[in-house]
This record gives structure tokens, sequence and C-alpha cells, in this order.
């Protein structure tokens, strides 16, 4: 059930509290060190931020896309590394099983997910699958009780802490997507080790890592969904990733409105030529084409989500949401850095930060050629019916 | 024990300031609103009592319009078990909120009220002290540290130059200061919950208290821009000026 206004309210109004008074102060630290301080995480914790998404009835807040997509807007003002830390628990690390876990599932892990105990990664992408995430090899062998998995996960997202695991594997080699299953594997899991945390262009202070099954053994009660479960893998995985494009975008939004912020206060106070350089209008064109596009992203992101929650199959909206809101982070992150002049190099200043950091949006969860692939299937399957 | 706790709707406090133009207040129209940060430090005060099992309930008080509602419910999203609400729309004076307390006070019998030392837009200061004179309670005013014995709390007061420890009997009247505590941000699912927790009505008529404002504000003004300085050539001149310009030596 949606929130009423007043309680939504006051739920975006504390996280930015929280971004604008906790998280906003640690920047420079988290991407000097490389890491979230423990008592940071502690904190998101009890503020009840890992469970956003997770049904009331296991713990959550139960969120829909709007409601969710308001919360982080918010938390994309700050460094999105703060994000990252309970972004799988709210996104791709918890939708399969929400979506498609049996009843056991979810009661053994959710409550956990939601308090933020149990930290969940979404392994799908692969040294040799990317984008072709149905051309995925990691390969799952029943044996009795169990199934057998063999095989590599690239970039994923906090496996280096993670409890849980969503993997995607190939259960049946004669099919393509149908083909794949989907796995909650928990971390200890004889046969399962981690690679070395990659070093990144940005978002310190967020980790990813190889995952690697040799002869990991994995309970046959471990597939998402249980034995019906068999072969919906990819069908969930994709699930999944909508809902997640829809937060991507809302995370571009917040992240754009904060370098639009960052851009306006440099340009009032930076004086060249005896005034601020805000005076002058080939700066003003810069500013003022940031905040159209921050607010063409928002409307798109909160249209969106609320045509979702409505009931609609939003897969085409959703990567447009995505698609336009990542570029014109981009474009934003760019004229940022420019308005700030030699000063938008300068590690000191948030907006050489952010200019790495939004780089990656443009690729994960589906590369912005990806989008574009999705948006022109969805048009071409409107024009032949 | 029960501890009621008073908690006002103010300006936030990252806003800048406006005047309004015709200079008889400030901007409030269209003006994010919160609650006055000692009034949080009151709130969370009055949460560590009850945690620790010195206060049995917490009430938290608010006069103004409708929506100081959303002020009561964050102190209800806190912590605080119940909210009492003085709906009225008019400018409210420090001995109007005081006397609403007292009435307030009368009905539910606190050991404890606890308010902020001032509210961050009027900086008046008073409210705590009249509410105490009212009621005929012992006071603690600036409290730095408060600890409840057995029918007496003891305030570190925050005086000029140093800390003051007073004992006091209960019922008292303690006003909060800066280093109190550290109040706690509410969370999300607390702030879901605090829908359900009743928040009571009353119009200042039914508590028999005439709120009229006894001040009248005569202008409000930006404070004055800062003059440009000046550059003195040696320590002698500068010395000549700050005795003989400026004063102070
Ligand atoms: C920081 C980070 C976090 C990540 N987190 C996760 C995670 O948690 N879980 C997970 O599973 N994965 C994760 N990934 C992986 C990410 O989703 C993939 O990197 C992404 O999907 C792109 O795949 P790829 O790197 O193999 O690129 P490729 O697929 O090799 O793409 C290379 C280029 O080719 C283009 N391209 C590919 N196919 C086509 C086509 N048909 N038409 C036109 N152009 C095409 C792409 O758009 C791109 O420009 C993460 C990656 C990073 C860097």
């Amino acid at each position: 059930m949606p929130l009423d206004s007043d309680t939504l309210e006051q739920l975006v109004d504390t996280v930015g509290r929280f971004v604008r008074e906790r998280c906003i102060p640690l920047e420079e630290q988290v991407a000097e060190q490389d890491k979230v301080p423990d008592d940071l995480i502690e904190e998101m914790k009890g503020l009840g931020l890992f469970g956003l998404t997770v049904p009331e009835e296991y713990g959550g807040l139960g969120l829909n896309t709007e409601e969710e997509s308001r919360v982080v807007i918010e938390l994309g003002h700050a460094a999105p590394a703060f994000r990252s830390v309970c972004g799988t628990n709210i996104g791709i690390g918890s939708q399969g099983l929400i979506n498609a876990g049996t009843e056991e599932q979810k009661r053994k892990y959710l409550p956990g997910v939601a308090s933020g105990e149990i930290i969940t990664s979404f392994g799908l992408t692969e040294p040799e699958a990317g984008s072709d995430a149905a051309g995925l090899k990691t390969q799952a062998r029943r044996d009795g009780n169990h199934w057998i998995l063999n095989g590599t996960k690239r970039y994923i997202t906090n496996a280096n802490v993670a409890h849980l695991l969503t993997v995607m594997a190939r259960t049946n080699p004669a099919k393509g997507g149908s083909g794949i299953s989907a796995f909650l594997i928990e971390r200890g899991t004889p046969g399962l080790r981690f690679g070395k945390p990659e070093k990144k262009m940005g978002q310190q202070g967020a980790h990813i890592c190889d995952v690697i099954f040799e002869d990991c053994k994995v309970p046959a009660v471990q597939m998402l969904g249980g034995e019906a479960g068999e072969g919906q893998g990819f069908r969930s995985a994709m699930k999944t990733l909508d809902r997640g494009r829809i937060h991507v975008a809302a995370l571009c939004v917040g992240m754009a409105e904060r370098i639009v912020e960052e851009s306006l206060k440099y340009a009032a106070e930076r004086k060249q030529f005896g005034q601020p350089i805000a005076n002058f209008q080939l700066i003003q064109a810069m500013l003022a084409d940031s905040q159209t596009e921050a607010y063409a992203m928002k409307t798109m992101v909160m249209d969106a989500a609320r045509r979702r929650d409505a009931g609609e199959d939003t897969a085409m909206l959703a990567s447009c949401a995505k698609l336009f809101c990542s570029e014109a982070l981009g474009r934003i992150a760019d004229r940022g850095v420019q308005i700030h002049g030699g000063a938008g190099y300068i590690r000191s200043y948030a907006v050489e930060r952010f200019y790495r950091d939004v780089r990656i949006v443009r690729l994960y969860e589906g590369t912005s050629q990806i989008q574009q692939i999705i948006i022109a299937r969805e048009m071409m399957r409107g024009q032949k019916a | 024990m029960k501890v009621l706790v008073a908690v006002k709707r103010v300006i936030d406090y990252n806003v800048k300031i406006r005047v309004k133009a015709d200079k008889t207040g400030v901007e409030t129209a269209n003006v994010k609103m919160s609650m006055n940060p000692f009034d949080e430090i009151a709130v969370e005060e009055a949460i560590r009592m009850k945690e620790a099992g010195k206060a049995t309930e917490v009430i938290a008080f608010s006069a103004g319009p409708t929506q100081c509602q959303e002020t009561i419910r964050t102190a209800l999203a806190m912590g605080a078990d119940r909210g009492v609400h003085v709906v009225t729309d008019g400018e409210l004076q420090p001995l109007a909120v005081a006397k609403l307390l007292k009435a307030v006070a009368d009905k539910e019998q606190p050991g404890l009220i606890i308010v902020g030392k001032q509210a961050i837009d009027d900086d008046s200061n008073q409210t705590g002290q009249m509410v105490a004179a009212l009621l005929g309670w012992s006071q603690g005013t600036f409290a730095n540290k408060i600890d409840v014995a057995d029918g007496s709390v003891t305030v570190k007061r925050e005086v000029d130059g140093g800390l003051e420890n007073v004992k006091l009997k209960l019922p008292a009247v303690i006003t909060t200061d800066l280093r109190l505590n550290e109040p706690r941000y509410a969370s999300l699912p607390n702030i879901m919950k605090a829908k359900k927790k009743p928040i009571d009505q009353h119009k200042p008529e039914d508590l028999g208290v005439d709120v009229a404002p006894r001040l009248k504000t005569l202008k409000v003004e930006e404070p004055a821009g800062r003059k440009a300085g000046i550059k003195v050539k040696t320590v002698a001149e500068l010395v000549e000026k700050l005795r003989n310009e400026a004063g102070v030596i």
C-alpha cells in the first residue's frame, strides 16, 4: 500500500538529512581510504535503508517504485559509494528473492536482508558474457540433492562482503536463455571463492570482484523458486533489472542535482574579470542546460516509476529512463568540471570525483547500447501488433 | 514518571532567512520547516530516560497551526509515545506557550517537563523559565547533563565560565543546551509506525488559555551588511585607531 504523503515526506526528509549531515562530510575520507566506515554502515542499518524494498511482512519498508525512487534520489546527493553499501540489498541483490523466491526462502533470508545483517549480491556478468547475458557459461550440473557449479562471475558488486549471492547459471546446455536457472548461494558454500576487489576508475569505497565456482556444491533447495525455478533464471534476472533500471535512473537524478548545486555554488563564488563567473552568459548557458536536463531526468523517473506501480509493463520506459538519465548525467558532470575550470580537475573538488563516479552508470545494468536495443525492440513489437 | 517535551516548528536551520518586503516579519511561505534543534535534544533526552527505565511515557507537545502535527510526528518517530497538539493559527509568544504547557501539565501530571533552551527563530529563551514559574516548579536551565534519581534530578548547567550542578526536587522543568546529547535520526520503520500513535488536539479555549500576543513587533530588518575595512600602515597607527576611533583599548 502506498504511503500517505506526510509519512513519505518525512521519510525522504530524514534520508536527505542523513545524507547531508553524515555522508557528505565523509566523502573525501571514503574516497581516500576506499572504505565506507563501519560505524556509518551500522547507522545505515539502524535507519532501515537496507530494507527499503523488502515487503513489510518480512521486516522491510515495502516501498513501491515511486517511493523507492524518491529515497534513492536523496541517497544520490552523496558520493555513490554510500548508496552502493545498501544498493544491492535494495535492488538487484534482493529483487529476485522477493519476486521469485519460495515462501521458505523468503522467510529464511529477507528479514536479514532488510536489517542489513545479510549483504546480497547479484551475479550475472561473466568474463565472456556481459551484454550478451543469455550467453553465460557458468555450468550447474545436477548431482543427487545438489547442483555442482563451475564457472566465474565478473565485476560483482559487494561480492567481497556478501553473505548471499543470487547467481545465474546454466542448468540446460541445450537451451539459451531458458536453460538458465538462478541459485541462492551462501558465503561459505564449499567450492565458492572470491577474487581480489578490482581497482576502479571511481566510486572508491564500493567494491566489485570475481566470484569463482570450483565444483561448488549447492543444495538443490537453494534454487531460486525451488524445483519449479529451473529454467526461470534468465527471466527472473531480466525482471530484476527492469526495476533496477528505474533505481539507477533515480540515482542519476540525485547525482545530477548535486553536481548542479556544486556548479552553481562555485560559479557564484569564483570571480574572473572582476565579477562572479555566474554573471557570464556562457556559464549561465551551461548551468541552465544542466538544470533543464536534471529536471527532465526527474520527471522521467517519476513517470516511469508511477506507471510501474500502477501495473503497466514498463520494460521500455525503464530503459528510456536509464538511457536518458545516465547519458544526461554524463553531460552534466562534464559541464560541472568545465564550470569549475582547473579546479574541476583537482581531487579536493566534489565535481572531479563525480565526473569519474558517474561514468559507470552508462555501463552497468545494461549499457546505453543495450538500452537502445531494448527500446527499439519494444517499439517494433508495437508495430507488428 | 511521565515526561512532557515541547517541540516547536521553526524554519529549518539550513534555510537562509529572508525578511518580508513590508518588514512585518520573515518569509515563511514555501520555506522548509523542521523541529527546533534544541527541542530535538529534549526529545532525545526524554527517550533515553524511557529506554533507561526512568520514564514510563514520553508526551510530545506542540502549539501552532495544523502543520505542527508533522513536528509532533517527528518526535513520535524518534520514540515519543503520544502527542498533544494545541491548534492555533495566530502569533504565539513565550508566555502564551508557557500557559498552554502549564494547562497540559495540570492534566497530565508529568514528573519532568523538558524544553529547548530557546527556539532558533525568535531566540527568546523564556518559555522554560515561564512555565516553571507558572507551575511553581524547580527549574534547571541550559542542561548539559541530566541525572534522574528517586524524587530528584541533578542538572549540570552551562553557565558563563563553567558548569554548575543543581539538584532539583521533582517535578521540575529543564531546558536543554546544545551539548546535552546528539539526537538520533528517526528510523524509517519508526517513521511509518509513528502514524499509528495518537495525537490529542485541543484549542487554547478548551484549556482556558488566552493566547493573544502581549508584545507588538514594530519592525523586522535585515542585519546591516558589513562595511569595507581599511588597511593601516604601521602598528602605531593601528593602536591609535583602536584607542581613538574604535574605543576598544
Ligand atoms: C562497477 C561495476 C559494477 C558491476 N556490478 C555488477 C553486478 O553487481 N552484477 C553483475 O552481474 N554485473 C555487474 N557489472 C557488470 C556490468 O553489468 C557489465 O560490465 C555490463 O553489462 C557490460 O558488459 P561487458 O563489460 O561485458 O561489456 P560488453 O558486453 O563486452 O560491451 C562492450 C561494448 O560493446 C557494446 N555492445 C555489446 N553488444 C552490443 C550489441 N548487440 N549492439 C551494439 N553494441 C553492443 C556495449 O554497449 C559496449 O559498448 C558491473 C560492472 C562494473 C564496472
